[in-house]
């Protein structure tokens, strides 16, 4: 026929370093041969699950509210971690808490956060990075801004976006990765696929064979990696990240991993899924691969093994003992923050709340 | 000096403070090449440059969503919404985000951010071109929400807008674009905001409005007058925080109160001043307050905009009714 051609095709590749008992598929990235950074990365993890079961936990006792479990995700969350720069800003959903804790966020903060305590938003180090995201897609549009302020102050740096894959159905994040495409923007965006958008399967979210190939319609290079491969993780997206930073234009990366827990604590995923899926996924999950692959290169052993789980939970039960000792804000703390300045009307309202306050203690 | 539209002095505080502040942004759609849709941002890119002066996709939570990104980043933008009436899909980024950047993380980011857009209606647009929805703004705590009446206040306040350090949402009144010219010095003085503004001082009637009902409220006030009645009338100017003292000052002098504007009068803000005066200076009223609204009605399409907006006749009839009790 006549006036066809083809206009447009792509390929979406997909990346892995290592096989399911994280033995390397191939030749490993050079920067593989840091050992104590390996090491790093892998005791980051062991902290986050830690962490993430001892919240779960405290949960179920009556002394946390919600919490959206990390359980499985881990290698995707320290990978991303630490392949940003510690000026890049991380803009996250809610369960990236491996990613946080990389860049110097505080257990204690996590969970005053959960505990129902803004304080938990105060980030010490990481002071630019956003606090959790919790109406889903809505943080994109805001790493586009920061990428834009970025570009036009003519800053080496780059903003780090996370989203979920029932994330990706929303608006908000094909209209931040057009943008990015349209403006050259240093943003790499890392979609954690983790099939479960709650009771919902990404084959319901899309028809697409990839959720990586939405980023084709932006204009945008992207590649799907396996999620539960630390070093693959680290290796993309730190390219991506170089490649932001050096004014290579944005990113779009496809992490596929597995939501082993509940969606949070208030779900329960045996609602919607069999167990035989959830155990075929646990034979992939990323910190035991991890393992494998640290022990097989002579870079960990079984007492470093007992040692770390020692000093993560000694680490943990000291964060958890902190926050149980905090005390609740005043309510004051309603108000003394919407605005730089307290307005006359709420200046009244922050005295009627004192007083009621003070009258129920 | 010369004389100039309020569309020409909000262009003119764009120039002012991004020449006087480097880290003034602006962005939206239309805004670069084409200088807004009713050139408020004419020349602005020519004379900034393409850094500072955005032109973005198509897409309001985008528009609203990226300047919360730039604004936690240490820039000040200054973004358009091409009309109120398409803010919708930017209510989210407003809501969720914008208004509560500094309260959800205890002031450690904020978000310097003013939103502009074209209010009301009157001008002739089409379907969806011609929305008051102040009232929607008001309601979400972290907000600011100014509305000025003249080219004068267009300039002081977009000035204080944009120098103040939380979100605000610039509402300007399309019928007031370019309906009168008025001296206006460029000297880069911004007017408070929080504070209303007593366009006409009288003793008989308060009359609190904003945006381009002011023109309507000032003629009915001086139709009344050659009936020997004195109106006071106040510019609300911000409409979150709104300035109680100065409304209370001016009920408690004349003992009654006629609320106007153009948005529908259920749940409108003129709800919210009526229960605040009745709770009060009740007892320093002679006479019930009322309110003369837009109708309970969607903005109908203009061949019957002017029969939906309160015209100077259904003020009048208020202002006379309210002394008749």
């Amino acid at each position: 026929m006549s006036g066809h051609t083809i206009v447009a095709h792509f390929e979406i590749p997909y990346r892995a370093c290592l096989d399911a008992d994280g033995a390397p598929l191939g030749p490993l990235p050079a920067w593989t041969e840091d050992g104590e950074l390996l090491r790093r990365m892998y005791r980051m993890m062991v902290r986050a699950r830690t962490f993430d079961t001892k919240a779960v936990n405290l949960q179920r006792t009556g002394k946390l509210g919600t919490y959206p479990s990390c359980l499985g995700h881990e290698a995707t969350h320290v990978g991303v971690g630490a392949a940003m720069h510690s000026d890049d800003v991380l803009f996250t959903v809610y369960r990236e808490i491996g990613t946080k804790f990389w860049r110097g966020v505080e257990l204690l903060d996590i969970l005053l956060y959960w505990g129902g305590d803004e304080r938990g938003t105060v980030y010490q180090r990481a002071a630019q990075d956003f606090p959790f995201c919790v109406p889903i897609g809505s943080q994109m549009p805001h790493a586009a801004g920061a990428a834009l302020a970025m570009q036009i102050r003519d800053q080496r740096r780059c903003a780090v976006a996370f989203i979920g894959d029932g994330g990706t159905s929303q608006g908000a994040f094909y209209e931040a990765i057009n943008f990015a495409g349209v403006k050259a923007l240093p943003l790499v965006c890392v979609i954690v696929n983790n099939r479960w958008a709650i009771s919902v399967p990404v084959a319901a979210q899309t028809a697409a064979a990839t959720l990586a190939q939405k980023a084709v319609a932006a204009g945008i290079p992207a590649v799907q990696i396996d999620g539960n491969d630390l070093l693959v993780v680290r290796e993309v997206v730190g390219a991506a990240v170089e490649r932001a930073r050096s004014g290579g234009g944005p990113t779009v990366i496809e992490a596929l991993t597995y939501r082993l827990s509940d969606h949070t604590t208030s779900d329960d995923a045996t609602r919607y899924r069999s167990a035989d899926e959830v155990a075929e996924a646990r034979r992939l999950e990323p910190i035991a691969r991890t393992r494998n692959f640290l022990q097989a290169r002579g870079l960990w052993n079984e007492a470093e093994e007992q040692a770390l789980k020692a000093a993560s939970t000694e680490e943990v039960e000291a964060a958890v003992k902190q926050y149980l000792a905090t005390p609740k804000q005043s309510t004051d703390a309603m108000f003394d923050y919407l605005y730089a300045q307290l307005t006359p009307a709420l200046r009244a309202q922050r005295e009627l709340a004192r007083r009621y306050a003070a009258l129920s203690h | 000096m010369a004389k100039m539209t309020m569309v020409e002095a909000i262009n003119m505080a764009h120039a002012w403070e991004m020449a006087h502040d480097p880290s003034v942004v602006v962005l939206g759609e239309d805004v670069g090449t084409n200088g807004g849709v009713f050139r408020a941002t004419v020349g602005l890119q020519q004379r900034f440059g393409k850094a500072r002066v955005q032109d973005t996709p198509l897409a309001e939570g985008l528009i609203a969503g990226t300047a919360i990104g730039m604004a936690a980043q240490g820039l000040k933008p200054v973004a358009e919404i091409q009309f109120m009436g398409f803010i919708y899909p930017a209510l989210d980024q407003i809501a969720s985000h914008m208004a509560r950047l500094r309260n959800r993380t205890r002031g450690r980011l904020t978000c310097p951010v003013v939103l502009r857009m074209p209010h009301g209606g009157g001008i002739h647009a089409p379907e969806h071109h011609s929305e008051s929805l102040e009232a929607l703004l008001c309601h979400h705590p972290g907000l600011k929400v100014v509305c000025p009446s003249s080219p004068a206040r267009a300039y002081g306040l977009l000035l204080a807008a944009i120098r103040d350090p939380d979100p605000v949402m610039f509402l300007e009144p399309v019928r007031l674009y370019r309906f009168a010219k008025q001296e206006v010095p460029d000297e880069g003085q911004a007017l408070p905001l929080g504070c209303c503004f007593v366009l006409r001082e009288g003793s008989d009637l308060t009359i609190v409005t904003w945006g381009a009902m002011t023109v309507d409220s000032l003629k009915a006030a001086e139709q009344v007058a050659a009936d020997g009645v004195s109106c006071e009338v106040i510019d609300a100017g911000t409409l979150a925080p709104i300035d109680f003292d100065t409304i209370l000052d001016s009920v408690i002098k004349t003992g009654r109160l006629l609320i106007v504007h153009e948005a529908p009068r259920t749940c409108g803000l003129g709800a919210e001043i009526a229960a605040t005066v009745s709770e009060q200076a009740l007892y320093d009223l002679l006479s019930p307050i009322r309110r003369v609204a837009g109708y309970d009605t969607i903005m109908p399409l203009y061949r019957l905009e002017h029969d939906y907006i309160p015209g100077v006749a259904r003020i009048a009839d208020a202002i006379r009714a309210t002394l008749a009790e």
